[in-house]
């Protein structure tokens, strides 16, 4: 087994990972929410990305322009207009909810697409790669989801840790209740907290429809990925989502290269290995959340 | 004294006396039991399939809507129960119904590790942790291409000895057991201690644990029990399907009709649950192509339910007409001399 070349292709697939855990510890960290319709809502951005190339013409990373701004309104609405409503009443409801919207979009896209696979026409991206350290060429469309999940860190550090409104989501996050008090408005935080959740899955989305093919029932495989990167990394740190990604790509990678049925399977026992020696996770901040 | 009285419902409310309440359950359980005599081959059919959707909600209810555990992996039961059928029936020679009692057993047995785990979850992510599992156990049997065929799926053999009209009475026979067993099983727990503590549980933990309930304790039982009755109730579907293959078997799809049935019919309480089911039954009989659109209006009713109804159709029943059928409700009341001495329960 080429072990450089199936570490290197595993954290590449683990950036993609790393993009949907992101989004997933957002909400969870400011609100306590799991959106279970979160890996629907990625394979939902694809396909959003897929007709609007069929209707305007436009190269898949262009409809970025479109889709992130149509996901981040669509997650306002769902917050604002479902989600918030059921604020206070426990885990139950936002739960049981989420999963209702997730099946209602699973069959909502079998019947609009039907089951066939799509993928985003990416042209030359589609394989181009350039060589790295001699020991592997590396495509560039991972590369730049790459950056891109690492941009989103420390973009959201940076906003959480300088501007007025991070300092509302982090007060919402740590006692709604208080955070009202001085003027915060936390259904608002919660509503952009949400959209900022699309946003960057509407990027996923589409980095990865452009990279393999995809379909209407692909949606709970990337929850869990999703939540298997919170996992591995540990709640609350994004870093740790980002290298949870990274691992769980890792370990498909080694998983498929051993045995092609084990790609899925390799990463869940990780996830569950993690589980069962440190349930923190393995890069968590001490913070309980 | 102050004392929470067992099983009461809240002042005022009315109940079945011991006398309906029995003329209830005979009605029912002698329409059941006779019905092979008068109702055709089609309606047993249809009420095997009814029974099972009753007794999967059921569990689901006990599980979430009771003691707060939002699973939404239960079809890892279900898959494990059809395929432990096949296998004690089919290479093991053991007869059906000691087949369908194993699949429980191996459910259970399975749910015991993946609980040490999975209850190191919180919340969401204890349900996200649910699915997980039920997915390694569907790659499990996917990569098992000798002993369970992988992705093609096994097909029941054991029954094809027995003529059509004794496999569908067997069927149909397992079927009134466990649904109505389901129910039973339900309410006794939920009138017991151990009911009360699963209760003051998914109300607050933490309360709950300050008081000295060992939570994780009655948690992990609730989590085995509802895993072992899921095993059986799969063993009953794919003794009813006779064909199995892991991505049907292992399909969220089930726990989604589980949901959408206790949430429609209200969560939290018995009655729900059997209205959800006649409702969902009745909207697939109407709907000849049960597909895409009716999980779509299902989920759309069940979101729009847990918004503004959250307690469901019996929830509005229940406060319209203060009446209950199965009273698992406790109050705190003074010992004597009220109006409820009078009533069935106590």
């Amino acid at each position: 087994m080429d072990w450089a070349g199936t570490i290197v292709q595993g954290l590449l697939l683990g950036g993609f990972y790393a993009l949907y855990g992101i989004g997933l510890s957002l909400i969870f960290g400011v609100m306590r929410l799991v959106n279970l319709a979160h890996g629907d809502l990625i394979v939902c951005a694809a396909y959003l990305s897929l007709v609007l190339i069929e209707v305007t013409g436009l190269p898949p990373l262009l409809t970025l322009a479109i889709v992130i701004p149509v996901m981040f309104g669509l997650g306002v609405l769902l917050q604002r207009g479902v989600l918030n409503r059921v604020l206070g009443s426990g885990p139950m409801p936002p739960l049981l909810i989420t999963f209702g919207i997730s099946i209602m979009i699973q069959n909502g896209l079998l019947l609009t697409f039907t089951a066939d696979t799509q993928r985003l026409p990416a042209g030359s991206l589609e394989t181009a790669s350039v060589p790295i350290g001699g020991l592997a060429t590396v495509g560039v469309l991972p590369l730049l989801n790459m950056a891109i999940a690492i941009l989103a860190i420390i973009g959201l550090q940076q906003f959480m840790g300088r501007t007025d409104l991070g300092r509302a989501f982090r007060a919402t996050s740590d006692d709604p209740t208080t955070a009202e008090l001085m003027g915060i408005d936390s259904r608002q935080i919660y509503g952009l907290a949400m959209g900022a959740s699309l946003a960057l899955i509407a990027v996923a989305g589409i980095l990865l429809g452009m990279r393999t093919t995809f379909g209407p029932s692909d949606g709970p495989a990337r929850l869990i990925y999703a939540f298997e990167a919170v996992i591995i990394g540990g709640l609350g740190s994004l870093w740790g989502t980002f290298a949870g990604g990274l691992l769980l790509g890792v370990a498909q990678s080694i998983g498929a290269a051993i045995n092609p049925g084990w790609f899925q399977l390799a990463g869940h026992i990780l996830a569950l290995l993690v589980l069962a020696i440190r349930p923190t996770g393995l890069f968590a901040r001490t913070r309980d959340l | 004294m102050i004392k929470a009285r067992v099983a009461e419902s809240p002042a005022g409310w009315k109940q079945l006396s011991v006398i309906q309440f029995t003329a209830l359950g005979a009605l029912v359980i002698g329409a059941l039991v006779s019905l092979p005599f008068w109702g055709g081959p089609g309606v047993m059919r249809m009420l095997v399939e009814f029974l099972t959707l009753l007794a999967l909600a059921q569990l689901w209810n006990l599980l979430a809507g009771y003691t707060g555990l939002v699973s939404i992996g239960q079809q890892a039961w279900i898959g494990i129960g059809g395929y432990a059928l096949i296998v004690a029936a089919d290479d093991l020679g053991l007869p059906i119904p000691l087949g369908l009692v194993l699949a429980g057993v191996a459910a259970a047995l399975l749910a015991l590790p993946a609980a040490g785990l999975l209850f190191r979850l919180r919340g969401g992510y204890f349900s996200v942790g649910t699915w997980v599992v039920a997915e390694i156990l569907r790659l499990l049997v996917m990569n098992s291409t000798d002993w369970l065929r992988g992705g093609l799926g096994r097909t029941l053999t054991a029954t094809s000895a027995m003529t059509r009209e004794t496999r569908e009475l067997l069927t149909y026979a397992l079927a009134v057991v466990i649904g109505l067993g389901v129910i039973a099983l339900v309410h006794l727990l939920m009138r017991s201690r151990t009911g009360l503590a699963l209760t003051a549980i998914r109300d607050s933990e933490t309360a709950a644990a300050n008081l000295g309930i060992e939570t994780q304790r009655i948690k992990l039982f609730v989590y085995l029990l509802c895993a072992f009755g899921t095993g059986v109730v799969g063993a009953l579907i794919y003794l009813n399907l006779l064909r199995i293959t892991p991505d049907a078997a292992f399909s969220v799809q089930w726990t989604a009709f589980m949901i959408f049935i206790v949430i429609i019919g209200g969560i939290g309480s018995i009655e729900g649950p059997i209205i959800g089911a006649i409702l969902f039954f009745v909207l697939r009989q109407f709907l000849s192509d049960f597909g895409e659109w009716s999980l779509i209006l299902l989920g759309a009713i069940a979101v729009v339910m847990m918004i503004f109804a959250p307690e469901g159709i019996w929830g509005i029943i229940r406060r319209r007409w203060q009446f209950e059928i199965f009273p698992v409700h406790r109050r705190v009341g003074a010992s004597s001399g009220d109006a409820h001495e009078r009533n069935a329960w106590q």
